[in-house]
């Protein structure tokens, strides 16, 4: 088995947006999604959520603030899934909620150094 | 208490005891003279106490023989003595007579750093367990044996190994400091649970030594608790964790020892004192931040005392056991978490996470897509029973399946 990286990745409006019993019903729909992974015994870590803000180091060291809040992809956190294959690791990630808000998840090999 | 009643009653209150406090005084080392020792005041006790009556307090008779016993012991062997007594005599600050303190306090004490040496992480889990049985709790090797499944001489070989292991390993008959104590107690604990897990799951038919092992690693449990220095929320989320389970005992078997489904229980049955007692040590496990995989399954497992079959109850049993999987992967997780997906979000959805799970070999596996799949596809339902007929190994076990097949044809 090998590890494969999940970036998720949404537009940062809808994020923070909802109700609070949408919130909940939407931490549910996560949970569940996940649970399902580690059921398999594929779930290496759960990963973490990234917060808002943020800084970019530019050349010359240029440092501005961002990435920013209109930005249509931004990273808003990731999780580390064991799979055999690229195509088993991208199946897992097919129940995300996160595409049904408009976002995607990028699977990635982690290439162990 | 009648005589022939007392002397087993006593034999595992007192020599536990006993075998503890000479135990520490002698060095993990000596641990079988220790054994021999109280084993020879119990000989003498059976004896005597047949030909005279029992003595007026029978426990106080057997503290002072053993004592005299050990005093002869360290007099007779010059060995011995040269070695251990000089050791003995500086820890004793120099006196001539060897004080052996049964006090109750030393009692205690003495059983908690016994407790930390034979849950020491060199020692394999299985021969922890035993060592427990056999030096905490005071069972004799026959009773390790069936509480195993096995042989007195399959146990008595694990325990020879495990007590040369203590042996090479050096371990010291003491507690762990201030900042290893968390992590020492993990290994406790795991232990303790694995005790209690053997009582409460073993497929023995003995329902009497069952419950007991299970009594036995509530008391030691307690007794981390009763310390201030172990008194920490995952030993109070293990003990919470223990009382909920163990306030089914008496639901979960009927009269020919067979098991009891958990949805078919009398609810009356069930032991209100001790689900009181794990709400209280569940109340004293939220203190603190941190949240063990104990705080997690007493969590599942107070749900489970709500008789009430609402959506909330599943829903919350659902998330708890995505949580606990989050922490640690184990199949009957992977599998009870399946089954309350069945019951928060539907058969349909569950069905299909099972088909996931893909647990060839695991008999409770074929049983729980057979509970999934009754009513939706009664002839599928039948065919995944019969594999966890084929694949389950207890008397126990199969009798539950083929009732179920029953129920279905």
């Amino acid at each position: 088995m090998k590890d494969f990286l999940f970036v998720f990745r949404n537009d940062a409006q809808t994020m923070t947006s909802g109700s609070p019993e949408e919130m909940q019903a939407l931490t549910k729909r996560w949970m569940d999604w996940i649970g399902s992974i580690a059921a398999q015994n594929k779930l290496t870590s759960h990963g973490n959520r990234l917060a808002h803000g943020g800084k970019v180091v530019r050349p010359d060291n240029i440092i501005t603030d961002g990435p920013y809040t209109e930005i249509k992809e931004l990273v808003g956190g990731y999780s580390i899934v064991k799979a055999d294959t690229l195509e088993e690791a991208a199946e897992l990630a097919k129940g995300c909620p996160i595409l049904t808000l408009g976002g995607n998840v990028e699977v990635r090999e982690i290439s162990v150094m | 208490m009648e005589e022939q009643e007392l002397i087993p009653h006593l034999f595992r209150t007192e020599y536990r005891k006993i075998t503890v406090v000479l135990c520490k005084l002698f060095g993990i080392e000596n641990i079988e003279i220790a054994e021999d020792i109280a084993s020879d005041t119990f000989l003498l006790a059976s004896e005597l106490w047949g030909l005279k009556g029992l003595p007026q307090n029978p426990a106080a008779w057997l503290y002072t023989v053993a004592k005299n016993k050990a005093r002869d012991y360290l007099r007779r062997n010059n060995n011995f003595n040269q070695k251990i007594v000089e050791q003995i005599k500086l820890a004793y600050s120099g006196t001539e007579e060897i004080e052996i303190d049964l006090s109750d306090r030393n009692i205690v004490d003495s059983q908690l750093q016994m407790l930390f040496a034979v849950c020491h992480p060199a020692i394999p889990a299985e021969a922890q367990v035993a060592l427990s049985l056999r030096i905490l709790c005071g069972f004799g090797i026959n009773e390790i044996a069936d509480a195993f499944l096995t042989n007195k001489e399959t146990i008595n070989k694990r325990l020879f190994r495990a007590k040369e292991k203590l042996r090479i390993e050096k371990v010291k008959i003491e507690f762990p400091g201030e900042a290893e104590i968390s992590r020492r107690l993990e290994t406790v604990l795991t232990t303790l649970y694995l005790l209690f897990n053997e009582g409460y799951y073993s497929s023995n038919q003995d329902v009497t030594l069952r419950q007991d092992l299970c009594l036995e690693a509530m008391r030691l449990t307690h007794l981390l608790i009763e310390n201030k220095s172990t008194n920490l929320p995952f030993v109070n989320a293990l003990l919470s964790l223990m009382c909920f389970h163990a306030s089914r005992f008496e639901a979960r078997v009927n009269n020919n020892g067979e098991t009891i489904l958990y949805q078919d229980q009398d609810t009356g049955l069930w032991n209100q004192e001790l689900i009181h007692k794990g709400e209280h040590f569940l109340n004293q496990a939220s203190q603190g931040n941190a949240i063990s995989k104990y705080h997690i399954e007493a969590g599942i497992a107070y749900w489970h005392t709500i008789k009430a079959d609402t959506n909330e109850k599943w829903e919350s049993i659902l998330q708890l056991y995505n949580q606990l999987l989050l922490i640690e992967y184990s199949q009957i997780a992977a599998l009870n978490r399946t089954y309350a997906l069945a019951k928060a979000n539907g058969k349909a959805e569950a069905i299909i996470e099972a088909e996931k799970l893909n647990l060839n070999n695991n008999h409770l596996y074929y049983s729980l897509l057979g509970e999934l799949y009754t009513e939706v596809d009664n002839s599928k339902a039948i065919a995944c029973f019969e594999t966890a007929f084929t694949l389950a190994k207890s008397t126990a076990d199969k009798v539950l399946i083929t009732k179920k097949i029953q129920r279905l044809q």
